[in-house]
């Protein structure tokens, strides 16, 4: 089948994804073709969306995260169709600034938002994002042209540690492809006019739970119903799922969703341990469906430090594509810890999916930290700082032997273990 | 290609599902007649993964080869519209479903012996991927052991037939239906794979190891089981498996 060809020479040549021509392009929409139920016809109008990019390794359809570090470590990007999960971390600072990313960079690409919360009104959420850094000197009036350009972080040249400047960056730096990835300014609020030139559709869950239910009892809570329900709604009837061929504009759809599994949703595994144990389960399960056959992407976090039911957070973990774990530091005796007096909080990459492939991208590092400056929230490699005493103390000796431990097992997926050695 | 057999996928503490696209190219280029019950991933992407390991599950499935039941997919349709004719996926409307029924008569329709005196398939073959999916989505794991009982009855003994399915292994979260389930499983099964992360950690040219372990369910145990272990590396086509500490990395 020529198809079938097409399929498999283009999965050959991994090659340089930005300046490849339509090869490329026909290769990684001949693999959407088959979950979106659009036709073929619509696929020689699929040129590009804005905001997306094909994965290098497999052709998959990227968006970005809003956070350039964040895509550098999951490959690229979040795969279009695929859930990424962020694990909370405790008094839900960071994830909430990371779910904010994600939807100011949806505004940004012209993405069409869907924001579900049982916390915040959707409208509340969306006026305090961070605005985006525009041109190089942080200027806050923009034209159509520069939204889409990214900063230029200066590259300050070292002087006495230079051999350091050889080390991989983490965080990706200008790229070629200027419509994927901005950053943020976390002190600024996103221009009006870019909110309100928006299409973005809210949930607000205190506002739904009155409505009746129009669909048999099953095991799912109220809250995950009616959810469900309006996502698939939007889905149909904007035409996500290619159910509207006219549509000459593909879009994406973000979806996200926050503090999924706490009690504000009406679901009781952050209460006690035997609770309805199905539900986030079931409706994480119809979540990925609706997402696989649609052109939209998810993010969703979830205060998996309040489960009580272990398993369930396992569970969960299996049945979303990727999965990040946030820890902070504050609160923690790690914050004045001087091991880690340089950062906010560690990263955990738990998971990230294998998507028509047998293998993944995968970084080398596993201890990863972040640090949220003002206009930068980076993620980089922990770097323990040097051991000027003569003396060891005892207790700093054991506080690092602990946090090693932790840091070892790194990327579950690939291989657990407790002790921090390399093969 | 040997009959009647149980084979047990199980992954621990890493990504088994390598095993679970070996054994559905394996069984379709052995031309056996294979109903491959997918719950979590899409269509496309076996294919695709298909693809590079030699099969095509798209023509598969056009000449009647294949059976794809695609979890993903019709968990949508089920949910929110109301079927007129049980589903196999049909648990996922109702509150309290006792068991797997409408999923075991799906498999065995789907591989029921064609007389009609078309290409003869070799033996009928059940893949599923994966169980512990199933445990999520709200099937306790005795109704899960049920219908693997049920479809073992029907595949293995009356089809001599195989069934191949993965489970994850939890291993220390204390997840007891899986645990159940696991065991219980390794108990009927013929053929035990066990991919499991490395004690040390994460290594880039090692991705893990594999255990095999061959048992005879139905006999006594006077005869000891045999078990093997490789270590293996995911390439972008095939696995690699070398001796445990022969990894080119290290020579």
């Amino acid at each position: 089948m020529a198809a079938v060809a097409t399929c498999g020479t283009g999965a050959g040549s991994t090659g340089s994804v930005v300046a490849a021509g339509s090869k490329n392009h026909v290769t990684s929409f001949q693999r959407r073709g088959p979950r979106a139920s659009g036709s073929d016809s619509s696929y020689s109008r699929l040129v590009s969306i804005a905001g997306t990019r094909p994965s290098v390794r497999n052709g998959q359809l990227l968006v970005s995260t809003g956070l350039p570090a964040l895509d550098q470590l999951l490959g690229g990007g979040l795969a279009v169709g695929t859930v990424l999960l962020i694990e909370e971390d405790k008094y839900n600072i960071y994830s909430s600034l990371l779910f904010k990313y994600f939807l100011a960079e949806g505004i940004i690409n012209g993405h069409t938002l869907l924001v579900a919360s049982a916390k915040e009104d959707p409208a509340d959420i969306l006026q305090e994002l961070p605005a985006p850094l525009l041109d190089d000197n942080f200027k806050k009036d923009f034209d159509e042209e520069a939204c889409n350009h990214k900063t230029a972080e200066s590259n300050i040249k070292m002087k006495i540690a230079w051999r350091y400047q050889l080390l991989p960056k983490m965080e990706a730096g200008p790229v070629s492809s200027s419509r994927f990835g901005h950053y943020y300014d976390a002190s600024k609020k996103m221009p009006q006019e870019l909110i309100e030139a928006s299409k973005w559709h809210g949930f607000f869950f205190p506002e739904k739970s009155s409505s009746t239910l129009n669909i048999e009892p099953c095991s799912l809570t109220h809250g995950y119903i009616k959810l469900l329900q309006f996502i698939q709604n939007i889905i149909y009837e904007e035409g996500f799922d290619g159910s509207n061929p006219q549509k000459k504009q593909k879009n994406i759809l973000r979806i996200g969703i926050q503090n999924l599994g706490s009690p504000l949703w009406g679901d009781d595994i952050c209460c006690t341990e035997n609770g309805n144990s199905h539900s986030l389960t079931k409706f994480l399960y119809v979540l990925r469906g609706l997402l696989r056959t649609s052109l939209s992407a998810c993010m969703i976090t979830m205060p998996t430090h309040l489960i009580q039911n272990k398993a369930i957070i396992s569970r969960v973990t299996n049945l979303s594509d990727t999965v990040v774990g946030l820890e902070s530091f504050i609160g923690s005796e790690r914050e004045t810890n001087p091991l880690y007096k340089d950062y906010h909080g560690l990263i955990h990459i738990r998971q990230i999916p294998r998507l028509n492939n047998l293998i993944y991208d995968v970084s080398d590092v596993k201890d990863l930290a972040f640090k949220l400056k003002r206009k930068l929230f980076t993620i980089e490699r922990l770097h323990l700082p040097p051991d000027l005493s003569d003396t060891v103390s005892r207790s700093s000796k054991q506080d690092l032997a602990e946090p090693s431990k932790l840091l070892g097992p790194g990327c579950g997926v690939m291989a657990g273990g407790k002790k921090h050695l390399d093969f | 290609v040997t009959k009647g057999k149980l084979t047990l996928l199980c992954d621990a503490n890493t990504d088994g599902s390598f095993l679970v696209h070996h054994f559905l190219s394996f069984y379709l280029k052995a031309n056996c007649k294979v109903c491959f019950v997918a719950l979590i991933q899409s269509f496309s992407h076996y294919n695709i993964v298909g693809q590079k390991l030699g099969v095509s599950l798209t023509v598969a499935r056009e000449c009647g080869q294949l059976v794809f039941l695609e979890g993903l997919k019709s968990s949508v349709d089920v949910f929110f519209r109301a079927q007129a004719e049980p589903h196999p996926l049909q648990f996922l409307r109702e509150a309290n479903a006792e068991n797997l029924q409408p999923l075991y008569e799906f498999v065995r329709e789907a591989l029921k012996p064609v007389d009609d005196g078309e290409a003869a398939w070799r033996c009928p073959v059940l893949l599923v991927d994966d169980l512990s999916v199933l445990l999520s989505l709200g099937m306790g794991a005795v109704a899960v052991l049920d219908f693997i009982h049920y479809c073992r009855a029907t595949v293995c003994w009356e089809r001599k037939g195989n069934i191949v399915a993965l489970v994850h292994d939890s291993g220390d979260t204390e997840d007891e239906e899986n645990n159940i389930l696991l065991n219980g499983l390794s108990h009927q099964s013929h053929l035990i794979l066990r991919a499991e992360g490395l004690a040390t950690g994460f290594c880039r040219d090692v991705h893990g190891q594999l255990r095999i372990l061959w048992r005879t369910p139905s006999q006594p145990t006077t005869q000891r089981d045999q078990s093997l272990t490789y270590q293996y590396k995911i390439q972008d086509k095939s696995v690699s498996f070398f001796a445990k500490g022969m990894s080119p990395a290290v020579l």
